[in-house]
């Protein structure tokens, strides 16, 4: 088995705008089963940050534990990591935020790591509204422990040793809406032109950014009977519509039908444009998200794309109102203004 | 597109680049494996069936197959194919027992070869062992053609040479040295069943009407003449200022033998622009080593006598000039000629061919450019009795070359002799085999070195140049060889896709290091090349396209810079990728079907 990857490139590979190649925003070689879906979400990461010419070293990726809390390790070699307690992405997550908001963050979490051990933690991170994008790779089993059902496992769902889900399964995308998650999609690991450019607007969206990826457990929940197989998935996708996101308002829009584009403007200028495949759909209206997403469950389908999108809800750092300047830049002076601002502060509280 | 036809046998022939681009197709990953086993014999074994001279080749080869590895695509050097080749021949053990033993039962058939260079003794060598009485003609005192003549012996130790010759001479060929062959209609006259013409290109070229020529012709020689009378020791020195003119590898040769026989001042004059010289890089980076000016861009205008004694030679100086369509011209700079001093002369600028022997009544045509007319492919000349190799064929090539047609000229010969058609030849043997050994292990070292490529000692200049046979180049030693082996990419072991397997789950095209796998939609094919990854612009590399996927995409993987790591059939959840070893060898005339059913009795 090979543990290194080829220090080789294509010759040709294309450069962004800092000059670097997808090489430069890869990991190390993958160690998860092969054809696992992690692996196809961890390359759509490394595309979507080569595409936005982000710099590596201004990423810090946050995971729980897991299959899916492994991939961090897979994409971005170059930038920062953290691969935190089980379930406790989201605290840690908040934390560095906190400290330093000039930084993209990835959580990269589970179906167990978010919707078992970690759900506590899931639901409080998005009332905060935490400038982040919190990705589940949600394969419907704990593939590290040999392939039980998950909390999010279909009911009625058959997995490898044949016994059907008696449970419910949660909806996280669903939750996340309800929840007040400020940018709410769903997505397939198999399918990277559409997942690519969700993540894309999901780096760029100024608040929370949840991501729901169904990712096939080719081990354990790639079997007939199981919903979240490659051919299940395939088979039971509907997508909201084709996206993409355009990074300055002055660059041309690709056109369609009058009636089926729609547009959600992004805080830098950028937007994402969207051909509306779901016609009584709206992206900024929670209600017919949910309704969507309510009646794409009702037809046994996997309603798949961007599903629910608000920019003007403040994020955390404006909630609490901190300082623009990372923790680890502030000089002394600024820590510490002096004898005179503390008897104004001590002062105000008499 | 269509889906690729990997059936046919030239598909993933043509993906192992340098056996494609070598002219006898000899099977290069496998045999560099084998030294990568110690397997020495072996490897020695595979190249002495395809190309007949391992020992000579691994030094003297022009090394078509280095430009076109793999590995120059994805860094600067190519794999020391040929000076892996000769560590094999250096290394190997007893192989004479592997050899087709003679004597051979006869089959009744005559064979004449006129020269005994490589293209002859391939001849011989193939035939021999089907029971052909084979009698070989040359001039010179021993086997080798201008192996022996022209190669000197810092660069070909005669020892190797001798050994290599034997192994064919001794399958019973009737040979008669010092034999020049003056007409063919005696040789057709005495009741051969085929005649095969390997002589080679015999003639150097002269420059016979520039002024001072014939005034000063003692002091001036003809390069491959020169080079033969010094391997036969008729001629032991020469003066101190020495000119060559040319820039092939014989005018290198003949510089770089100068230097052993006395030649303090060496320069080459040759009229192209350095870059532009057809000798070897290697062979002119030899000769600088040795301290030998090259002068390019000079044009020879006059030899210049004083008192009848040759004093040097005038040269105009032009330069390289381009048209459109890349045609080159050398136009001159309008600078004074410029007078380089020497005592004598080498003229090393090219050779013909030349068949004085042959008379033009036999129903042999020739064509405008008096060369025989020699069919492509069977070698057969307009005489169907006659067949041509080597240099003799199409005019000067190599010795690789000339190995190839040998080969190809034996099976001619021996259909021929059975009245079959000569159209009519045998495929190659194929075959391929799954290196999987466990879930996630290869039977081939799927690792991708990053190693430079190693340099191969050379014995001290001060050694070299005091004695005319020491050979220069001292080989790899085995550490160094056995390094140099793990740059190979394995690029005989193929990826071979199975569409009915894939669950399209694209952790192929994820892991591929050189971004070589596309699954897209299907297109036409110049449309294809711009839609994957990264577009396919090397046109001389395929497309291995897959039949329609469930999705309705289709996998496209460019064969361009595949390195053979075998991590897209290590991430695949199916086995839809498989590396399977292809192994590919042009069928030689002694392995075709038993003939001659008759003549067994």
């Amino acid at each position: 088995m090979s543990y290194l990857k080829p220090l080789f490139s294509h010759p040709k590979l294309p450069k962004n705008k800092l000059g670097y190649t997808l090489k430069e925003y890869e990991g190390s070689l993958s160690t998860l089963c092969a054809g696992c879906g992690h692996d196809s979400i961890s390359a759509a990461i490394v595309r979507a940050c080569f595409e936005l010419s982000i710099e590596p070293h201004l990423v810090a990726k946050i995971s729980g534990i897991g299959c899916s809390s492994k991939t961090p390790t897979y994409f971005l070699g170059n930038s920062h990591g953290f691969n935190s307690v089980h379930g406790r992405m989201p605290s840690v997550a908040t934390g560095a935020n906190m400290a330093n908001r000039d930084l993209v963050y990835f959580g990269v979490s589970g179906d167990g790591d978010s919707a078992s051990i970690g759900m506590g933690q899931f639901v409080h991170v998005i009332r905060r509204n935490l400038n982040m994008v919190y990705v589940v790779m949600n394969n419907g089993c704990y593939g590290l422990t040999k392939g039980q059902d998950s909390a999010t496992a279909d009911q009625g769902s058959k997995n490898k040793s044949g016994s059907i889900n008696p449970f419910q399964a949660i909806d996280l995308a669903s939750m996340a809406i309800e929840l007040g998650a400020s940018f709410v999609a769903q997505s397939f690991s198999g399918d990277k032109q559409q997942l690519i450019p969700l993540l894309k607007a999901a780096i760029k969206h100024p608040g929370f950014a949840f991501l729901n990826v169904i990712s096939p457990c080719v081990t354990f929940n790639n079997n007939p009977g199981s919903t979240k197989s490659y051919d299940y998935v395939r088979e039971h996708i509907d997508a909201t519509s084709a996206k993409d996101l355009v990074p300055g308002k002055n660059e041309i829009k690709i056109k369609y039908e009058a009636g089926m584009s729609t547009q959600v403007e992004m805080h830098d200028g950028s937007e994402i444009q969207l051909n509306k495949l779901a016609l009584d759909w709206d992206p900024e209206d929670r209600n017919s998200a949910v309704n969507a997403l309510q009646k794409a469950r009702a037809k046994d389908e996997i309603l798949t794309g961007l599903l629910y999108a608000n920019t003007d809800w403040n994020d955390l750092h404006r909630t609490l109102k901190t300082t623009k300047t990372p923790l680890n830049q502030l000089k002394e002076n600024e820590l510490c203004p002096g004898i005179k601002v503390l008897n104004q502060v001590n002062a105000s509280f008499r | 597109m269509k889906p690729t036809d990997v059936r046919n046998p030239e598909y993933y022939h043509k993906v192992v680049d340098c056996q494609y681009a070598c002219p006898a197709h000899t099977p290069v990953p496998e045999y560099i494996r084998l030294i990568a086993a110690e397997k020495y014999t072996e490897a020695y074994m595979i190249n002495w069936e395809s190309n007949v001279f391992p020992g000579i080749l691994g030094r003297t080869c022009d090394r078509p197959c280095e430009p076109a590895c793999r590995r120059v695509r994805v860094e600067e050097e190519p794999v020391a194919i040929c000076r892996l080749k000769r560590v094999a021949a250096d290394q190997k053990g007893e192989v004479r027992q592997l050899m087709p033993q003679a004597p051979f039962p006869k089959n009744g058939k005559k064979v004449a070869l006129i020269g005994g260079g490589p293209a002859s003794l391939t001849v011989a060598r193939d035939l021999a062992p089907l029971g052909y009485e084979i009698h070989l003609f040359d001039e010179q005192i021993a086997g080798g053609g201008m192996m022996r003549s022209q190669i000197p012996s810092f660069r070909l130790p005669e020892k190797v040479l001798n050994e290599e010759v034997d192994y064919i001479l001794d399958m019973g060929i009737h040979t008669q040295f010092l034999t020049y062959v003056s007409s063919l209609r005696e040789v057709l006259a005495k009741e051969y069943d085929a005649v095969f013409v390997g002589t080679g290109a015999p003639r150097g070229k002269d420059l016979p009407k520039l002024p001072g020529r014939q005034e000063g012709a003692a002091s001036i020689h003809i390069g491959i003449e020169w080079l033969a009378s010094v391997a036969f020791e008729h001629t032991k020195s020469i003066s101190k200022k020495v000119i060559v003119l040319g820039g092939g590898n014989t005018a290198m040769d003949c510089c770089r033998t100068a230097r052993r026989l006395g030649g303090k001042s060496v320069k080459v004059v040759v009229r192209s622009p350095f870059a532009e010289m057809k000798a070897s890089p290697w062979e002119k980076e030899d000769a600088m080593h040795e301290d030998i000016e090259i002068f390019d861009n000079h044009v020879p205008v006059s030899f210049e006598l004083k008192d009848g004694v040759l004093v040097g030679m005038k040269f105009q100086k032009v330069r390289a000039v381009y048209d459109e369509k890349g045609k080159r011209q050398l136009l001159p700079t309008g600078e004074p000629d410029v007078f380089i001093e020497a005592d004598e002369v080498l003229i090393a600028i090219g050779q013909q061919n030349s068949f004085p022997w042959i008379e033009r009544d036999l129903g042999l045509d020739f064509d405008e450019w008096d060369m025989p007319v020699v069919d492509r492919k069977t070698f057969q000349s307009t005489h169907p009795q006659v067949f041509f190799g080597g240099d003799a064929a199409f005019g000067p090539e190599n010795v690789i070359t000339a190995v190839a047609h040998g080969h190809q000229a034996a099976v001619s010969i021996h259909l021929f002799c059975q009245g079959k058609n000569l159209m009519d030849r045998p495929d190659p043997f194929t075959n391929l085999v799954s290196q999987k050994m466990g879930i996630h292990e290869w039977s081939y070292d799927s690792q991708i070195a990053a190693d430079h490529r190693y340099l191969v000692p050379q014995a001290k200049k001060s050694v070299t140049l005091k004695d005319r046979k020491q050979e220069v180049e001292l080989g790899f030693e085995v550490q160094t060889a056995q390094k140099e082996t793990q740059r190979c990419l394995n690029c005989d072991v193929q990826t071979v896709f199975t569409e009915d397997r894939c669950i399209e789950c694209d952790a192929c095209m994820d892991v591929c290091p050189t971004s070589c796998i596309t699954f897209t939609v299907n297109e036409d094919e110049s449309q294809l090349r711009k839609n994957l990854l990264v577009p396919a612009e090397n046109l001389t590399q395929g497309l291995l396209v897959s039949e329609t996927l469930k999705t309705g995409r289709v996998m496209v993987k460019d064969e361009d810079v595949c390195l053979h790591c075998g991590l897209c059939a290590e991430r695949c959840p199916t086995s839809a990728w498989d590396m399977q070893r292809y192994f590919y060898s042009v069928t030689k005339a002694y392995q075709m079907p038993a003939p001659f059913p008759a003549l067994k009795k």
